[in-house]
């Protein structure tokens, strides 16, 4: 399987999404936001269709929408009641706008399908590259900021009183969840991206006993669930987002069915 | 002796739009001193203590912090905050959570002997290492007490803590706070419509009625006071 140049950058590619799916997830999960996140990766969608209509890169594309519209949704759902029907609509708004642009790139529907649901065949080692970048990108920012994101997170009230600048936080943070977006879709696509930043680290807080603890355990899921799909998707010819999201799905089931045991007990 | 003055309000007032909360408020706060401040929902009991936290700027008046703003360091403990039972933030960890800073993700070796002392203080030793999404209602007030002494405030401020609290852990928490008034020259600002309780764990009140704000010692805080017009 190491033999072929494109599984190679797809493993290393995998790892860096993994890493950083299981990060960031853990923020994601804390501040409930998976709903977002999914928007967001619809955007991506749409970015990457524009980027293909304008002649770019679409991971280009992807990063523009993704940046851009992750300081609007953030600013357009700072308030919680608002925040549901406010990401509805933004979410039906871009996935229209993809629609139309590869359309008007007279891109047909396997590019759609591509770009929704990621591939393996696509990836060089210039991308692998772009990827590690942006990565450490986001990871320099999570690391400088560790101490307020995981304040605002896990105790927001705490951290408002504190006078930490919490809407700063929240854009930003959407920001480095946009980022991660855009490097996580190269691999599982658009659709699925949220998959990664939401069920490692939603699994993970069922086993974990601290944060830290919870950061490791999602990125370990994470690295489990894309390795072996990727795995399985060469063995099999069958699509990698396919068995990633089979995988993390049934880790997060187990972990919801031993948690009703402890309950129960 | 008396105490310096950490905090003076005067003439203060918020207003929202079309909605005057308080106005005229004039106070004077000692080091040291344990208030209870009373008055039934919608007076403007949660609008003077987000203008005290810096979180809304007065219409009218002004706060005046003393010697000067830097020195008064707040500690807040709200009734309700919104963890998730699931979480895997340790009591231990949710003290920690106020030592922010452009610092290393993880607590120093001083920091984390600072939270050890803070959860030793408040009789927390024994569930430290408990997520506190699993703790009970009196164990929650506990730790947020401990997150807010983590960083050695001056002034406490309880913003209705021990509301839904039982009457044992209410007394437990209240002398707690009695203590840390007593040993650490705290002052206190107890929000509260538990007139038993204000009157034996605080020194002063302040009513706030609709219109009117009245303050003195606990002592003069009689019942007929409190009843007449229900303002509690």
């Amino acid at each position: 399987m190491f033999s072929y140049e494109f599984m190679r950058n797809a493993f290393a590619a995998g790892t860096i999404i993994a890493v950083i799916c299981g990060i960031m997830g853990v923020f994601v999960i804390a501040r409930n936001m998976s709903f977002l996140t999914h928007t967001l990766s619809e955007i991506g969608f749409s970015g990457a269709a524009f980027g293909v209509f304008a002649g770019w890169a679409p991971l280009n594309g992807m990063l523009l929408f993704t940046v851009v519209s992750s300081v609007i949704v953030g600013q357009l759902s700072a308030r919680s009641e608002r925040r549901e029907a406010a990401t509805s609509a933004i979410s039906a708004l871009f996935i229209g706008m993809g629609i139309l642009f590869l359309s008007l790139a007279n891109k047909n529907a396997s590019y759609a399908t591509s770009i929704l649901f990621g591939s393996v065949i696509g990836i060089s080692v210039s991308d692998v590259r772009q990827m590690l970048w942006l990565s450490l990108v986001v990871l320099l920012v999570v690391f400088v900021l560790y101490r307020f994101l995981k304040f605002d997170s896990f105790d927001h009230t705490g951290a408002r009183v504190k006078g930490l600048w919490t809407n700063a936080l929240s854009i930003t943070f959407l920001v480095l969840v946009a980022l991660s977006v855009s490097v996580a879709a190269q691999i599982v696509g658009s659709l699925l991206i949220f998959i990664l930043l939401t069920l490692p680290a939603a699994t993970a807080k069922y086993f974990a006993h601290t944060v830290g603890g919870m950061m490791v355990l999602a990125i370990a899921l994470a690295l489990i669930g894309v390795w072996s799909g990727l795995t399985l998707s060469y063995l099999t010819n069958y699509p990698v987002s396919f068995f990633i999201a089979a995988i993390e799905a049934i880790f997060y089931f187990v972990a919801l069915g031993w948690q009703r045991l402890q309950t129960a007990e | 002796m008396t105490n310096a003055p950490i905090l003076k309000l005067d003439h203060l007032g918020v207003t929202f739009p079309n909605n005057p909360v308080f106005s005229d408020l004039n106070l004077t706060i000692r080091q040291g001193e344990v208030w209870s401040i009373i008055g039934k929902n919608g007076v403007g009991k949660t609008t003077l203590m987000r203008t005290l936290l810096h979180q809304l700027r007065p219409t009218q008046g002004k706060v005046t912090y003393l010697p000067s703003v830097n020195d008064v360091r707040i500690g807040y403990v709200p009734q309700f905050r919104n963890i998730d039972a699931d979480y895997p933030l340790t009591i231990r960890d949710f003290i920690g959570l106020n030592l922010t800073g452009w610092k290393l993700p993880w607590l120093s070796a001083k920091e984390r002997a600072k939270v050890q002392r803070i959860i030793e203080q408040t009789g927390l030793t024994k569930l430290a290492n408990r997520p506190i999404g699993q703790a009970s209602g009196g164990e929650k007030q506990k730790a947020y007490l401990a997150q807010a002494l983590v960083e050695a405030p001056n002034l406490l401020i309880l913003d209705e803590s021990t509301a839904s609290l039982d009457p044992v852990t209410k007394t437990e928490l209240l002398d707690l706070v009695t203590e840390l008034n007593q040993r650490l020259n705290l002052t206190v600002l107890f929000v509260t419509h538990d007139i038993p309780m204000a009157q034996k764990y605080t020194h002063q009140y302040l009513m706030m009625t609709p219109g009117k704000v009245e303050q003195g010692p606990i002592a003069q805080l009689t019942h007929d006071k409190v009843w007449e017009g229900e303002n509690v």
